[in-house]
């Protein structure tokens, strides 16, 4: 955990860049993204350096950006695994088998909703509905979506990671994206489509 | 069923190029100066022309909306603010097009945004769509080097900036004036309307929210007419829809389809039907979690629009189906939508932040059957309480999901009750 924070040189440009995206004197709207950015830069941990660090940027009330990075769930205020599981167990992904997917989970690692391997390889957290429900169930690691999944795919990408690969997001079965399995009914005439 | 020919969406899937070369070739971008030139009033009349009805859920008349932004031009600008925050359960169209179709958006930002004197649009993307908001930055930029935005969009003479904003995780931030706090760099808590955005919204400034689908198919009804988009669906449902369809269907997935489709054949032709044949049925929730669930007797013949759909007490919303067959426990499936609702509720108002959560703790009782039966009629009131009492609809959201288990399956709820009970007293 950093005591103090400071963007990069990379960072510090892009930060620039996003504050340039708003009028004048409303770079409060950059808080967001700034968070987000400097979360990304310390190890996905918004901690209470991070806060500091935006709110001196943006010329902004400390306790505003410390509301900011406690009421939006993707800001952790505590440290997270290098692989964080984000499982969605809202009722699409219920329906399709997410109990069973994060079963599989905290069999293969031992870990729980809130959880930390010892190693710091995972952690684990339940979140609401990820906007992928033709796709259900959904896994978000990091920022990729792992779709279609069931216990032994779910296992498989979860070895993958540790073995240092980088499995495939996206369908874990055989499908085009949001197209029905086995081919999609509608948009056939490709020439059409193609224009 | 709906022709290729007549779809919009013609990348829905992916299977071509997103880019804007694939793009021109599907017919984006296409003399998109032509359609500036017709001027405001033309392309507001135009919308208001086709019965467009916002994609997003509520169903307010598109054209209409954009007409209420001011005619001059005064010291605030004007802001178009496109809801990408798509996060209501079932729902996930809008991941498609920012994906797979992203310049239907960018150009249909720069039509829209002329129409209501603006100069500039922020989108605003769910934070959890990481990859597709880099998507939607991407095309955005690929229109910036083609000058198709910029101080002189399209050669129009129109400047037009379209910016990407990513939120962080907040349900809540779908509601139009809880997504603008959350824009301007604060919690996102709704506001108290009026004023409505159109007279203040982003920064103080007259500001129209659209959702994704809404704005992505403005250029196509422009350019193809408004007679040719009131071809589909029945009067005052005018159209062609992207419909989700998830949970208990053997092929879940997405489909443009016209409105008014019965549901039955939209699910049977699309989604390969329900799970153990469509006897085996128990409910559909038509439109997105907020919506009321419809046993199989009205899902056999009910047609998949805004006023069919509110004629059973459920509603389109976002034309989200979640299929559930015989097999499923609605009370628990319920259940898990009142979690969602206690989760997400901002915290503002009273009724919202309490009633969610006793809503969800009776549920959870109910799924165990560990209730009186007198209680099911003291969450109906409880809902009832919740519903219309809050600044945004988050409250009705959570109230209605539990209002249609209520009014379909209080038997299912009953016998639980009764049934535990019975055992409790074997047991004693």
């Amino acid at each position: 955990m950093s005591e103090s924070f400071k963007f990069n040189d990379e960072n510090l440009a892009t930060a620039k860049q996003i504050i340039a995206r708003y009028p004048q004197g409303r770079q409060h709207s950059a808080v967001l993204p700034l968070l987000d950015l400097a979360q990304r830069q310390n190890d996905g941990h918004a901690s209470d350096a991070v806060v500091d660090a935006i709110a001196a940027m943006i010329d902004m009330p400390r306790i505003r950006v410390m509301e900011v990075a406690t009421f939006y769930t993707m800001f952790h205020r505590k440290p997270v695994g290098k692989f964080h599981l984000q499982c969605c167990t809202t009722t699409p992904c219920w329906l399709r088998g997410s109990s069973e997917v994060v079963d599989a989970i905290r069999k293969h690692t031992g870990i729980d909703f809130g959880e930390t391997t010892k190693d710091g390889m995972f952690s684990m957290i339940e979140v609401e509905c990820l906007g992928g429900c033709v796709n259900a169930p959904i896994v978000q690691i990091n920022d990729d979506f792992y779709e279609d999944l069931d216990a032994a795919s779910m296992v498989k990408i979860l070895k993958a990671l540790q073995a240092g690969e980088t499995p495939e997001p996206g369908p874990q079965i055989d499908r085009q994206t949001s197209a029905p399995a086995g081919g999609a009914t509608t948009l056939k005439n490709i020439a059409l489509a193609k224009g | 069923m709906l022709q290729d020919k007549d779809r919009i969406f013609t990348n829905l899937y992916g299977q071509h190029d997103w880019g804007l070369e694939g793009a021109r070739r599907r017919g984006d971008w296409d003399n998109t100066a032509d359609i500036i030139k017709k001027g405001r009033d033309w392309i507001v009349n135009e919308m208001k022309a086709s019965g467009l009805r916002g994609r997003g859920g509520a169903g307010f008349p598109t054209g209409l909306k954009w007409s209420f932004m001011p005619k001059e031009i005064g010291a605030r600008p004007h802001y178009l603010v496109v809801n990408a925050d798509e996060s209501e359960p079932g729902t996930c169209k809008d991941r498609d097009i920012l994906r797979h179709d992203p310049h239907k958006l960018v150009e249909g930002c720069l039509v829209a945004g002329f129409a209501m004197g603006a100069h500039a649009a922020y989108v605003y993307v769910r934070g959890e769509f990481f990859n597709e908001a880099a998507r939607l930055q991407a095309a955005v930029d690929q229109a910036y080097e083609a000058k198709l935005l910029g101080p002189d969009a399209c050669g129009s003479g129109w400047a037009f900036d379209v910016y990407v904003h990513r939120g962080a995780g907040a349900y809540i931030c779908g509601e139009e004036t809880a997504l603008l706090e959350s824009l301007e760099g604060k919690k996102g808590m709704p506001r108290l309307k009026p004023p409505f955005p159109a007279m203040s919204g982003l920064y103080g400034c007259p500001t129209t929210v659209n959702n994704v689908e809404s704005i992505a198919v403005a250029p196509t009804i422009l350019r193809r007419g408004a007679s040719w988009f009131t071809g589909f669906g029945r009067e005052n449902n005018a159209g062609t829809k992207i419909f989700c369809i998830s949970g208990h269907v053997e092929k879940p997935c997405n489909v443009e389809e016209a409105m008014s489709i019965p549901m039955r054949e939209l699910i049977e032709k699309h989604a390969g039907g329900v799970r153990g044949g469509w006897d085996n049925l128990l409910a559909v929730i038509p439109g997105g979690s907020s919506t009321p669930v419809l046993p199989k007797g009205i899902c056999d013949d009910v047609l998949m629009d805004f006023d069919a759909l509110k004629e059973v007490k459920s509603g389109l919303g976002t034309a989200a189906l979640i299929v559930m067959d015989k097999s499923t426990d609605i009370i628990k499936a319920i259940a898990r939508l009142a979690y969602f609702y206690k989760h997400e509720s901002c915290g503002q108002c009273t009724p919202c932040r309490e009633g969610t959560g006793w809503m969800w703790r009776v549920l959870e009782r109910m799924v165990k059957g560990d209730a009186e039966v007198g209680e099911i009629e003291t969450l109906l009131d409880v809902a009832g309480q919740v519903e219309g009492h809050t600044i945004c609809a988050l409250g009705d959201g959570a109230a209605w999901p539990v209002q249609g288990l209520i009014r379909h399956f209080r038997g299912e709820i009953e016998d639980r009750i009764k049934q535990r009970k019975g055992k409790s007293r074997v047991a004693a």
